[in-house]
């Protein structure tokens, strides 16, 4: 028997408009050989822990440019452990100020990258993340 | 609470153990067996409708449709929405949910997606697996979404009571449903986005296919027999199902309606005719067979050496041993 795959919830949480991004990133999870669960613009954080939960994933990654990371970060992570699921590692991928990114991984956070993070630096932390 | 067998927690209304099992089902684990032996008692009332089509026609707009139209008469849904993966990586992109996004917050609804690959017991199989367990959590409606193009999509509709075929004007038509040899196995044609234009002729085009494909009452009719021939005919007439063809525009709902009430209509249709027994039993049967085989290999393996099979094969290699030989010579000393 193989491993099982790992499996990924890309989601795009907050009202900006574009998931160029995002979507790079769901490429390059697909061609590392994980399972990526596309969710799309416009997620809420109550339809992210949701899709979470039926897709039973092992990582959420959180694209956020809107700056609004701070509220939408913990609130996904409250969700998720509020379903059982407190063991679903977060990632977050945007614009997020230095200053915030100790308070984001206090939060419980397990990666964070900037609009310059090289894919390959991502798909290393999540292996390592649920091993 | 703590005691729980996975399948007990199911059958509690646990969506969080609702999802690990889809997960072991996937996965094809020892723990995935046992839950489905200990549910299989609670299938067997949901109606499977599988949603296929090529690829783009709208077949995840329509499930969102659909489903929404479900809800309405208060049936729980599930979907198994199902992505080809990655031939070279193993890693698959699943989009399918970005069109059901008015579907969350319903707990009524339950939607999960698989990659074609990601199973290891064959893609039928284990999606028969999945629609058992959500069979037996009590949804009523499991809508199964795959891309029509290859045999696997084949086998996944016969696993469905009602198979709709999704197509969309200007896909090169005609062709294009031939080759997926995917007419055959529709109930129910949808051509959808008929706000585009070409409905006309995708319409024209399928209707003409099948009528090749079923050749139905005129025929009957047209032979002049007796009276009591021409009941008789009428009768049997009755039991053949003439897949109807509904246009929708899945990103507003418009026909929506309709194609639920073909669906539900086909669903009645099997009832009466008996189809719809003939059906599962079919369905069982092969479930079995393929268990069974599996099983029968396994046991064939654990009881022979690996160095023996492994100089058969070399046997064969060298072209002293045909294939057949070797086979018919290995069963039956086992049986000896
Ligand atoms: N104009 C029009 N566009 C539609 C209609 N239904 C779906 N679409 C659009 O067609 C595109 C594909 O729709 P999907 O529902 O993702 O199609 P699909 O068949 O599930 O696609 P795959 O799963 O990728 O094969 C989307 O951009 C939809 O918004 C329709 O009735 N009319
Ligand atoms: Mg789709």
């Amino acid at each position: 028997m193989t491993e099982r795959k790992i499996r990924v919830l890309v989601a795009k949480p907050g009202l900006d408009g574009h998931d160029r991004g995002a979507k790079v990133v769901a490429r390059a999870l697909r061609d590392a050989g994980m399972e990526v669960i596309y969710t799309g613009l416009r997620q809420t954080p109550e339809m992210i822990a949701e899709a979470a939960l039926q897709e039973d994933v092992d990582v959420v990654g959180l694209s956020i440019l809107s700056g609004a990371h701070m509220a939408l970060a913990p609130r996904v992570l409250e969700l998720l452990k509020a379903n059982g699921q407190g063991q679903v590692r977060v990632f977050v991928g945007g614009i997020v100020p230095d200053e915030d990114v100790p308070r984001l991984r206090e939060m419980g956070v397990s990666g964070i990258y900037g609009p310059g993070a090289s894919t390959e630096d991502i798909i290393r932390e999540i292996r390592d993340a649920i091993q | 609470m703590a005691h729980m067998t996975l399948a007990e927690s199911v059958l509690s209304g646990d969506r969080l153990a609702l999802a690990r099992l889809l997960t072991h089902v996937e996965g094809d684990s020892p723990e995935a067996r046992a839950a489905l032996a200990e549910l299989f008692s609670y299938s067997g009332r949901a109606h499977l409708v599988g949603i296929t089509g090529a690829p783009g026609t709208g077949k995840s707009s329509l499930v969102n449709q659909l489903a929404l139209h479900f809800r309405k008469q208060e049936k729980r849904v599930a979907i198994v929405a199902v992505d080809p993966s990655s031939p070279f990586t193993g890693g698959a992109v699943l989009g399918d949910r970005v069109r059901m996004r008015d579907l969350s917050g319903d707990a009524g609804v339950f939607i999960r997606s698989m990659a074609s690959r990601g199973s290891l017991g064959g893609l039928a199989q284990t999606t028969a697996a999945m629609t058992l367990v959500f069979d037996a959590a009590g949804f009523e409606i499991v809508m199964i979404e795959t891309v029509g193009a290859g045999q696997n999509e084949v086998n996944i509709a016969r696993l469905a009571h009602t198979t709709v075929v999704v197509e969309a004007p200007g896909l090169g038509d005609d062709i294009q449903a031939i080759k997926a040899g995917i007419l055959e196995i529709a109930d129910v044609l949808a051509i959808n986005k008929a706000d585009r234009p070409g409905v006309e002729n995708t319409e024209k085009a399928l209707r003409s296919m099948l009528e090749l494909a079923h050749p139905t009452r005129k025929k009957f009719l047209h032979h002049g027999r007796p009276m009591i021939a021409d009941a008789a005919a009428e009768a049997a007439d009755s039991r053949l199902w003439i897949p109807p063809i509904c246009r929708t525009v899945a990103t507003d709902g418009k026909g929506v309606e309709g194609l639920a009430a073909a669906i539900a209509l086909h669903a009645a249709h099997l009832r009466s005719t008996g189809g719809w027994n003939l059906r599962e039993r079919e369905r069982l049967r092969s479930e079995v067979e393929a268990l069974l085989r599996e099983a029968l290999v396994r046991r064939f393996h654990a009881e022979l050496s690996g160095e023996t099979f492994e100089s058969v094969i070399q046997n064969i290699f060298e072209r002293k041993l045909s294939p057949w030989e070797a086979v018919r010579t290995l069963v039956n000393d086992r049986q000896a």
